[in-house]
This record gives structure tokens, C-alpha cells and sequence, in this order.
């Protein structure tokens, strides 16, 4: 097969400049005959096409630009180029390729106050969603009949059993490196045995509940939030309103009240796997026996920082689950979206466990559990 | 055979069997497509109109049989050494399957800048508008976001980057589902016209009867997990096939074929 590049050459008769095409007017042949036309500039123009091979609506496109900026007359087309050349000369509108662009200090100003209206809008969005969700547990302590208990159950598998395996060795590995850490520093005093006082007490009244919460957050509130908004964007949601079951009670309801429930135990379990971790540590390296281990984490650890823990957890469970169920019923859309507001569920998930662990930590030491 | 070579096969399909796991969906499947050819393909849901089309597109290894594209073999055929038959064809699936970071005119850009870097800026630009006007999307749609349109618009915009490389062989995948009837018919005109200009190849599967009859040569009717019968509808309607009648004979059948009636009596007195 001839494939001939699209080519033209260029001769002055009757007092007009004739633009004879040959080869190929097509995009894979079209070479740099755009920029070569760009130079031709004659009062009369005929394109002569009577030559060409075929003709694409590129090839055909950069003709009618001759016609429509230069006043071009064609020649030679046939049937089926003629049919081409009406087609884009019809299609020629401008059409805008991107958006328009701002000034870079404008676009940072609006990110700026964007953000910022988001950031205020998604609190009181959540502050809204805790309220829908008080008037959901409402109705169903007033109508016990629409508490769905396997729904409950299955959460509690999924948020709490299923997550019991990597919570325990993150806290198991995590008691080790806050034992060995502290050990070496420790040891600078001479101090070593005080290494049981640092593994206890952190182990129990921050970092069990803390790593776990971040732990739940990263699985269980992005899961939410994914499962939340694939389900809004099949409109699974919409119908479930349109049949007249409230999504808060079927959907969120079990969600939350599964990681409310399931985080102080988790808490409390991190906890014991991070004394655990510590307890090794300090038997292999310090060579005190677990009995001793025991012994002084009993009289080290006051009972309060338990309690404080176990009154966190559940606190932490909510904020986490809600964040997640909250963003995944925000997603609309397309399925981008998802992934976004699954990312914020986790981001806003554990920034707020943080700030109230904040809270809580000035807390109970004013009221005395230092 | 003419110039163009129209009538040539362009498509070839032997003995294709794909199946998922326990369950076959293609078993000895033949079917060919012509150059310059509107083929229709219909089935009931589940016959694998769709998983035929990702078969021969290369989406879809099939577990047997052999599938040639302008007379090369399609099957076994790697990333980079399918390209140039790639380039060859265009492709618009279900939902326009639109590259979401991207603005339509860009999304029609993505192609040509793809295999011809070399394309000044101002004719890419130029080209994504008339291609975008003759998809029928309004001009405004040009810097617009896939999520801003509405579905009609994204499939538009679908066809706009499947036509972006002038293509010979179009494969449509539902084109005219969720569009309203105006521009489901503004769509088949569409269709037939860039074939009659482009001497364009359509593989086209729909469930849409107006279309059928509208701008269809042939079409091909995939049931038992094969194509049980290609031909005119008028060549279908004379067999007796328990589906095909139903499917042409049913009420929607019916309608479309007299608003068919109607068009070409209008169309032969003016």
C-alpha cells in the first residue's frame, strides 16, 4: 500500500494562488503541513483536493480553516469530502479547553477561605449528625423492635475481633520499644527499675487507648466511609429513605454503637499486650523476673488511670464512627469522591481524638487523677 | 468490493469461547464484521454482548478461539505491539468511562497527544472543539469537568475522544441508553453520517430498536452463547428463532418498525 504523506504545492494562475493537495489528509500523515499552511497568505486561494488520498476530519479541518480565514475556494472534492468538510464546517464553534485560570494570589485567598468555610461547615455538620443520631437512638430505645441486633453483632465481629490481631502486636511491640527506650535512658540515673513505672503507666493511661483508637480509625472508620458512599452513590441510601427505613438507624446506628462498645475493650486488651511487650523486655534484658513485673505494675499504676482509659475508649469509638459514617454519607458524585472523604473520615477520625485526649489529660488531672 | 474496499471483513471472530469460573458465556462463537458496515449486536442481559466487544478490543482474553482486527490476529498481542491497530479504532464504553482529572476538551486531547506528540497546541485545541461540537455536546462543555455533566452529555463526550483519532473501526458500547429520544436520534444520525463520511466500520451493541432500524446494515443477534443469526431485520424477522421474534415482534418491536415505516415513506416523498 502507497502511503503517501499529505503534502501540497503552490502555483499562481488567473491571478490566484492554487493550493494542489496530494497524499494523505489524515492526523498520522498530516507531518508539519499545518505549520507550512499557517504561511500561506494570498489574496485569492483555491484549494485544489481533486489529488488526495483520504481525508480525515483533520485533513478536512485544516481546509476549511483556508476557506474560513482566507476565503478559500475548493476544488476537486468529492462526494464523501464535501460531506466531511460541510460536517466541520458546521462543528466550527470555539470551545473552551480548560477552565479559566485565576491569579495565583486570588486562587490562594479562596483556597484559603474554603477550606476554612469547609473545615467550620464539616463541624457543624458533625455536631448536626450527633443529633440526628441521638433522635435515631431515641426511636429505637422508644421502639425496641427496630434495634437490629445481628447488624450489631456482625459490627462487633468486624470492628472488635477482627482487629484483635494487629492491635495486639502493634501494643505488644510498642510496650518493647518504650521499654527499651526507656531502659537506656533510664539507665544514665541508674534507674532502671523505674523502666516498670514508664511501660505502666503510659501503657495504661495514654497509649493503649490512643494507638488503638488510631488503629480503628485507620480500619474501621474508613471502612465506614467507604461503605457509606459506595452505598449513597448506587442511591442504596435513597432508597432506603424512599421505602421509609432511616439510614441512621439501619446504617449508622449499628456502626456506631459496635465501635462504642468494642473500643475499651480493645483499649483495655492494647493495654495489656503493650505490659506484655514491656514485661519481655525487661525479663530478657533487665533480668526481672514477670512475677516482680507484675508485683510493681500493681503498685505503680493507680486504679484511676484504668478508669480514665476505659472512660475515653468509648468517647474515641464515637467520634471515630461518626467521622466515618458522617463522611461517608457526604460523598455524591463520583466514586473519586469516595476515596477523598474516606481519606477526611480518617484525618478528621483521629485529629479529634487527639485534641480530646487533649481535653481529657488536663481533665483528670484537675480533678485529682494524676 | 469498491474502492474503499468496502465490504471486506474487517473484524473476524472463530470460535470464541470465554467463560467466568463455572459459568460460559461464549461457546463457538463466530461472527464477522464488514468494512464500512453499521452492525448492530443484541441480546438479552446476560449474553455477553459486552465482554464479546472487551474480547475483541483485547479487555478480555478469551479461553479459545481467534480474533482478527484488520487481518491481524488480536489475541496473545502485547501492550505496545497492539498500538498501531489500537490507534485504529475508537472506543466508547458504557458509562464514556471519561478521565475524571481531566476536562472533556482534554479527555478528546488524550488520544492524539498519545500517538502524535507532535501536534501544534492551537490545532489540538481546535481539533477537541470541532470533535466536541460534532459529538453535539454545546460549547460550553469544553472546559467542564466529567462530573459536572449530566450522563447523555458524558457519553457525548465519550464518542468525541473515541472519534478523536479519525478512526475506522468505532466500537459502541449502549450508546443511546440513558439518552432522551431527541438525542438518541440526533445520536444515530450522528453515527451514520460520520460513516458515510468517514467510511467508518460501527460495532455497535444496543438495546435501542429505533436504532436498530434507523441505522443499522446488519445486525446480529447473540443468544445460546453465540450469535445465533446475522442478517437485515427483515432477514431475522423470516427466521424462527424464539427470541428474535419476540424481541422484534413485542410491542416496542412493533413501534419502532412503524415509526421506521414512517421516516423512509417521508423521506421518499420529499
Amino acid at each position: 500500500m502507497n502511503v503517501a504523506a499529505a503534502d501540497f504545492s503552490q502555483s499562481e494562475e488567473n491571478g490566484a494562488c492554487h493550493l494542489r493537495f496530494t497524499g494523505r489528509l489524515t492526523l498520522a500523515r498530516i507531518g508539519d503541513l499545518p505549520e507550512r499552511l499557517e504561511e500561506v497568505h494570498a489574496e485569492k486561494l483555491v484549494a485544489d483536493v481533486s489529488q488526495v488520498e483520504r481525508m480525515d476530519t483533520v485533513g478536512a479541518w485544516l481546509i476549511h480553516r483556508l476557506v474560513r480565514d482566507q476565503g478559500a475556494e475548493v476544488v476537486g472534492a468529492d462526494e464523501d469530502q464535501a460531506l466531511l468538510l460541510q460536517q466541520v464546517a458546521q462543528s466550527d464553534q470555539l470551545v473552551k479547553v480548560r477552565p479559566d485560570r485565576t491569579p495565583p494570589l486570588y486562587r490562594v485567598l479562596g483556597q484559603v477561605g474554603e477550606s476554612t468555610s469547609v473545615a467550620l461547615r464539616s463541624l457543624l455538620g458533625l455536631l448536626a449528625f450527633f443529633g440526628a443520631l441521638l433522635i435515631a437512638t431515641w426511636n429505637i430505645i422508644k421502639h425496641p423492635s427496630r434495634f437490629r441486633f445481628n447488624a450489631v453483632v456482625q459490627r462487633f465481629e468486624v470492628v472488635g475481633v477482627h482487629a484483635l490481631g494487629i492491635i495486639g502486636l502493634m501494643s505488644f511491640l510498642v510496650g518493647i520499644v518504650i521499654a527499651q527506650q526507656g531502659a537506656v535512658q533510664l539507665r544514665q540515673f541508674g534507674a532502671e527499675v523505674f523502666t516498670i513505672n514508664l511501660i505502666g503507666r503510659s501503657a495504661v493511661k495514654e497509649l493503649g487507648v490512643l494507638m488503638t483508637a488510631i488503629m480503628v480509625a485507620g480500619r474501621s472508620g474508613s471502612a465506614f466511609a467507604a461503605q457509606l458512599g459506595a452505598m449513597k452513590l448506587s442511591e442504596e441510601v435513597d432508597a432506603m429513605r424512599t421505602i421509609g427505613v432511616s439510614p441512621m438507624e439501619v446504617l449508622v446506628f449499628p456502626r456506631v454503637l459496635a465501635t462504642v462498645l468494642m473500643m475499651p475493650l480493645l483499649g483495655f486488651y492494647a493495654a495489656l499486650c503493650a505490659l506484655v511487650g514491656g514485661g519481655l523486655f525487661t525479663w530478657i534484658s533487665l533480668d526481672i523476673p514477670p512475677i516482680t513485673f507484675v508485683q510493681r505494675i500493681r503498685e505503680v499504676v493507680p486504679m484511676t488511670d484504668l478508669w480514665g482509659a476505659l472512660i475515653k475508649a468509648p468517647v474515641f469509638g464515637l467520634i471515630i464512627a461518626m467521622a466515618g459514617c458522617f463522611q461517608g454519607l457526604q460523598v455524591e458524585g463520583d466514586a473519586e469522591e469516595v476515596g477523598l472523604r474516606t481519606t477526611t473520615a480518617v484525618v478528621q477520625g483521629i485529629f479529634l481524638v487527639i485534641v480530646l485526649d487533649a481535653f481529657f489529660a488536663v481533665f483528670f488531672t484537675e480533678i485529682g487523677w494524676i | 468490493m469498491d474502492m474503499n474496499g468496502r465490504g471486506e471483513t474487517i473484524v473476524e471472530v472463530k470460535g470464541l469461547r470465554n467463560s467466568f469460573g463455572e459459568q460460559i458465556v461464549h461457546e463457538n462463537l463466530d461472527l464477522e464484521v464488514r468494512r464500512g458496515e453499521i452492525l448492530g449486536v443484541v441480546g438479552g442481559s446476560g449474553t455477553g454482548k459486552s465482554v464479546l466487544m472487551r474480547s475483541i478490543i483485547g479487555l478480555q482474553t478469551p479461553d479459545e478461539g481467534e480474533i482478527t482486527v484488520f487481518g491481524e490476529p488480536m489475541i496473545g498481542r502485547g501492550e505496545e505491539e497492539g498500538k498501531d491497530i489500537r490507534r485504529r479504532w475508537g472506543v466508547l464504553f458504557q458509562g464514556g468511562a471519561l478521565f475524571s482529572t481531566l476536562t472533556v476538551a482534554e479527555n478528546v486531547q488524550v488520544p492524539i497527544r498519545e500517538y502524535y506528540p507532535n501536534i501544534g497546541e492551537t490545532l489540538l485545541d481546535e481539533i477537541a472543539s470541532y470533535k466536541i461540537v460534532m459529538s453535539g455536546l454545546p460549547a460550553d462543555a469544553g472546559p467542564k469537568f466529567p462530573s459536572e455533566l449530566s450522563g447523555g452529555m458524558k457519553k457525548r463526550a465519550g464518542i468525541a475522544r473515541a472519534l478523536a483519532l479519525d478512526p475506522q473501526l468505532l466500537f459502541l458500547d449502549e450508546p443511546t441508553a440513558g439518552l432522551d429520544p431527541i438525542g438518541a436520534a440526533g445520536f444515530d444520525e450522528l453515527i451514520s453520517e460520520l460513516r458515510d463520511a468517514l467510511g467508518l466500520t460501527v460495532f455497535l451493541i444496543t438495546h435501542d430498536l429505533d436504532t436498530l432500524y434507523a441505522i443499522c446494515d446488519r445486525v446480529a443477534v447473540l443468544a445460546d452463547r453465540k450469535v445465533v443469526a446475522v442478517g437485515t431485520i427483515d432477514e431475522l424477522l423470516a427466521l424462527d428463532h424464539e427470541w428474535i421474534q419476540d424481541y422484534f415482534r413485542g410491542p416496542r418491536g412493533r413501534a419502532a418498525e412503524r415509526t421506521a415505516g414512517a421516516a423512509a415513506r417521508e423521506s421518499a416523498e420529499s
